[in-house]
């Protein structure tokens, strides 16, 4: 077999430098006339080893990690010239135990199939690995309708935007709502910050999403299908476009799908313009329409009258990556995944202070720990495991001692977060609980489309009061403001926006209280990360006088002769940290 | 995440557009006008051509598709994408979302605010940089993260961000001479 070797072009690979690889690789294979076979791939979800470079070659295959312009040479001068792998550059293989297989083990990969494993620019590549053999099976069998709601409603999947809604009762809702058109819409906004599940779906798998949405169509009788995709992801974009276009040429999108008389849905991506609050199907489905993307009163809902007033299904990315297996497997072997009231798998997103950041596909059930742990690899620089934040904006911070939390749509509401789309943070010792709610509300607060009082004045003062805390100048009873705002904003808001955007502050309340106090009270940030609260000194007994702060202090607030010890000067120091960081012998303390 | 963008200070954008060239909207008018729902893909097609929203484009673009002009305004405010005022040649995106927060974006901000010596949302002088921050460029794993043009730059720290603007300066000047 003619060796091949992949790259990893996804949005991760190519920031981490994976183009310039797959250059040299290029141009090593021309310049040596070497009979290798140069493939590109997206993210199989191993993020923290970008770029990765996968040789496959009689024996099985071996991924690389963290392979940069030089490396790439050594290895394929061994690799490929002498037939010897580098062995200690691979993260995973088929022929020996690494350190990194613990991040695939236990991974169940449904939505995330293809992920890695093709081409994403090729519909060949996809064919191969059944694209569109679902909707093929569909209109082959004649199965009607109602057929497929029905066996979407018996697999259990509930959307994977958030909100959780069984998928095939809202597919029924528009299917039984009469009208002369009806639309499906791909909710592809991914607005959580610290999520990215759905933009390494759609570059990784771009097809298997057009099927979902195909499929949909044909479902619910719609014959135009939307994707709204934020803006921030261009390769996303781009992708989706050749697909679609690739689609169209062989006879998956357009009127007469496979040559089925009376079938017709087409798709075309409809690019966000920045606003958080479009990730709400009304808001979303104004912005379409060319509108401020404000949100409106539910009901009626998108399925009665949506886009254009239209019955209109709106589902997530990962929601509609679903089906097309759901339709191949049968029902009945998705549900056997997951737990009685969440069935299949979930696709999280692990970034923040863990080891293994990128992307998994967990069946729902597992535990908070072993996400963390098992396929997460623990906590850099060996640092304490302090909190999850899942949920993003909307959702909260689980604490250490929560995370054997199993993750099913339940087990995660029971504690006050939300399940939210599948962005997973992880926090340890050295992040303030108090600063992470006051990140949230500063981004719920410049969000808030404006439209009810509660949500744009209300998170405002709940911010001013959250910046207080955190500089220096809470006062008594600021806890129990927040929490009077907080039950206030959920109970009167319009929207999702406005309703869960006080959850990262309550929970936070919740299960960190003595944090909130300790800066309330004390005036002391235990995490060492407000720096309005910091006190940086000087131990006496460690300084040798060597002068290299007092030297740098970019405000001159260090003084001390030479030889003998120093003393800052509180009133002057900005707190910058700069002589923590700079002293040899560790002389400097900060609390 | 919404941008508070400030007017860049000596910047009169009345005369920029005197010398704005209005004949590149026309192909954008033919394609758009009087489709439904053309108003943000009109504004995105301005904004691609001109770097941002001139506002004798914006009047042309509604005299000519029929739409109002406060209803242009309303929408290219509620949206971060669009821009009133002129920007940089460069934009620099310094990611803000949560996996960068706790990552110290903070820290790439600060120390770009002091190389380019303008603040955050703010143009230079010489109209090469404008400094912007987002919401999560999808790249949480290579925290903290930051994007000018289509290129994404991650895993950096105050200094190796600004090294990145020195670069693309360097390159500027090169190939100015
Ligand atoms: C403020 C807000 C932001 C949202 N952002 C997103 C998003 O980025 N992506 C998404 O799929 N759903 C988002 N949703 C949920 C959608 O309103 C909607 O429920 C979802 O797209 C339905 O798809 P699903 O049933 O497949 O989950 C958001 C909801 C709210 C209230
Ligand atoms: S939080 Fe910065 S890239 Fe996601």
């Amino acid at each position: 077999m003619k060796k091949t070797v992949t790259v990893g072009l996804g949005s991760c690979g190519i920031a981490a430098g994976a183009e310039k690889v797959f250059k040299k690789i290029q141009a090593l294979k021309e310049a040596d006339g070497l009979d290798i076979a140069i493939q590109k791939t997206s993210c199989v979800g191993m993020c923290y080893n970008e770029p990765l470079v996968e040789i496959q070659d009689d024996t099985g295959y071996f991924m690389y990690g963290h392979v940069d312009e030089k490396s790439i040479v050594a290895i394929m001068e061994e690799h490929i010239r002498n037939g010897n792998p580098v062995r200690d550059q691979v993260v995973l293989s088929d022929l020996f135990e690494t350190g990194d297989a613990s991040f695939m083990e236990g991974q169940v990969k449904i939505a995330l199939r293809n992920c890695g494993y093709m081409d994403p620019e090729s519909l060949e590549e996809a064919e191969k690995r059944e694209a569109y053999q679902a909707i093929g099976k569909i209109l082959e069998n004649k199965v009607s309708r109602e057929e497929v709601v029905e066996e979407v409603i018996r697999s259990g999947l509930r959307g994977r935007g958030g909100g959780g809604f069984p998928a095939g009762l809202k597919w029924r809702f528009a299917l039984r709502n009469k009208a002369d058109q009806k639309y499906v819409i791909c909710n592809a906004d991914e607005g959580d910050p610290g999520a990215f599940m759905d933009r390494s779906l759609v570059e990784g798998d771009p097809h298997t999403v057009l099927e979902g949405m195909i499929i949909a169509g044909y479902a619910t009788g719609a014959t135009q299908g939307i994707i709204y995709c934020r803006a921030e992801y261009p390769l996303a974009i781009k992708r989706l476009n050749i697909a679609i276009q690739q689609a169209r040429k062989n006879g998956y999108l357009g009127k007469d799908i496979l040559g089925h008389k009376g079938t017709d849905f087409d798709i075309f991506v409809k690019e966000g313009a920045g606003a958080f609050v479009c990730g709400e199907e009304t808001a979303l489905m104004a912005s379409v329409e060319g509108k401020r993307g404000m949100p409106r009163k539910r009901p009626p809902f998108p399925a009665e009258s949506g886009l254009w007033e239209k019955p209109t299904n709106i589902n997530n990315v990962e929601t509609f990556a679903n089906i097309p297996w759901i339709i191949l497997k049968g029902a009945e072997k998705f549900a056997a995944y997951g737990t009685e009231k969440s069935k299949g798998t979930k696709v999280f997103a692990l970034a923040g202070k863990i080891n293994h950041g990128g992307l998994v596909e967990v069946p729902m059930g597992i535990t908070i720990n072993d996400i963390i742990f098992k396929l997460g690899g623990g906590i850099q620089k060996g640092k304490e495991f302090k909190a999850v934040q899942l949920g993003g904006p909307s959702g909260g911070c689980i604490p250490a001692y929560l995370a054997h939390t199993s993750i099913d749509y339940d087990s995660v509401n029971a504690t006050g977060a939300i399940m939210g789309s599948g962005g997973l943070v992880v926090m340890d010792e050295t992040t303030c609980m108090v600063d992470m709610a006051r990140f949230f509300l500063d981004f719920t607060q410049k969000e808030s489309c404006g439209k009810c009082t509660f949500c744009r004045i209300g998170t405002k003062r709940m911010l001013e009061i959250l910046h207080r805390i955190t500089i220096g100048e809470g006062e008594k009873g600021d806890i129990e403001k927040l929490e009077e705002l907080a039950y206030q904003i959920k109970d009167n808001s319009l929207c999702g926006l406005g309703q869960t955007a006080p959850n990262p502050v309550l929970t936070t309340i919740k299960y960190f209280r003595d944090e909130y106090e300790a800066h309330i009270v004390e005036k002391k940030c235990p995490a060492l990360s407000c720096k309005e609260l910091l006190t940086y000194e000087v131990i006496p007994d460690k300084c040798t006088g060597c002068r290299v702060c007092a030297i740098k202090c970019p405000v001159n607030a260090i003084d001390g002769e030479k030889k003998k010890v120093h003393v800052i000067r509180q009133d002057d120091c900005i707190r910058c940290g700069d002589c923590y960081n700079r002293c040899r012998f560790e002389a400097i303390s900060v609390r | 995440m919404r941008v508070e963008r400030k007017l860049v200070k000596n910047q009169e954008s009345q005369t920029v557009d005197t010398e704005l060239d209005l004949g590149l909207l026309d192909d954008l008018l033919k394609k758009h006008t009087g489709k439904p729902g053309n108003m943000i893909p009109l504004l995105q097609g301005v904004q691609n051509i001109y770097g941002y929203l001139p506002r004798a484009a914006l009047l042309k673009v509604s005299r000519e598709a029929g739409l109002h002009l406060n209803d242009m305004h309303g929408v290219a405010t509620f949206y971060s994408q669009f821009r009133l005022h002129p920007v940089g040649k460069h934009i620099i995106k310094v990611c803000h979302g949560t996996a960068c927060h706790v990552q110290n974006a903070g820290g790439i901000t600060d120390a770009l605010q002091e190389a380019l010596g303008v603040k955050d949302g703010e143009t230079t002088e010489d109209m090469m940089f404008t400094l912007e921050s987002v919401a999560c460029l999808g790249c949480c794993s290579l925290a903290p993260v930051l994007m000018i043009g289509d290129e994404t730059f991650g895993k950096l720290d105050g200094d190796a961000a600004v090294k990145v603007i020195k670069d693309i300066r360097i390159r500027e000047q090169q190939q100015n001479n």
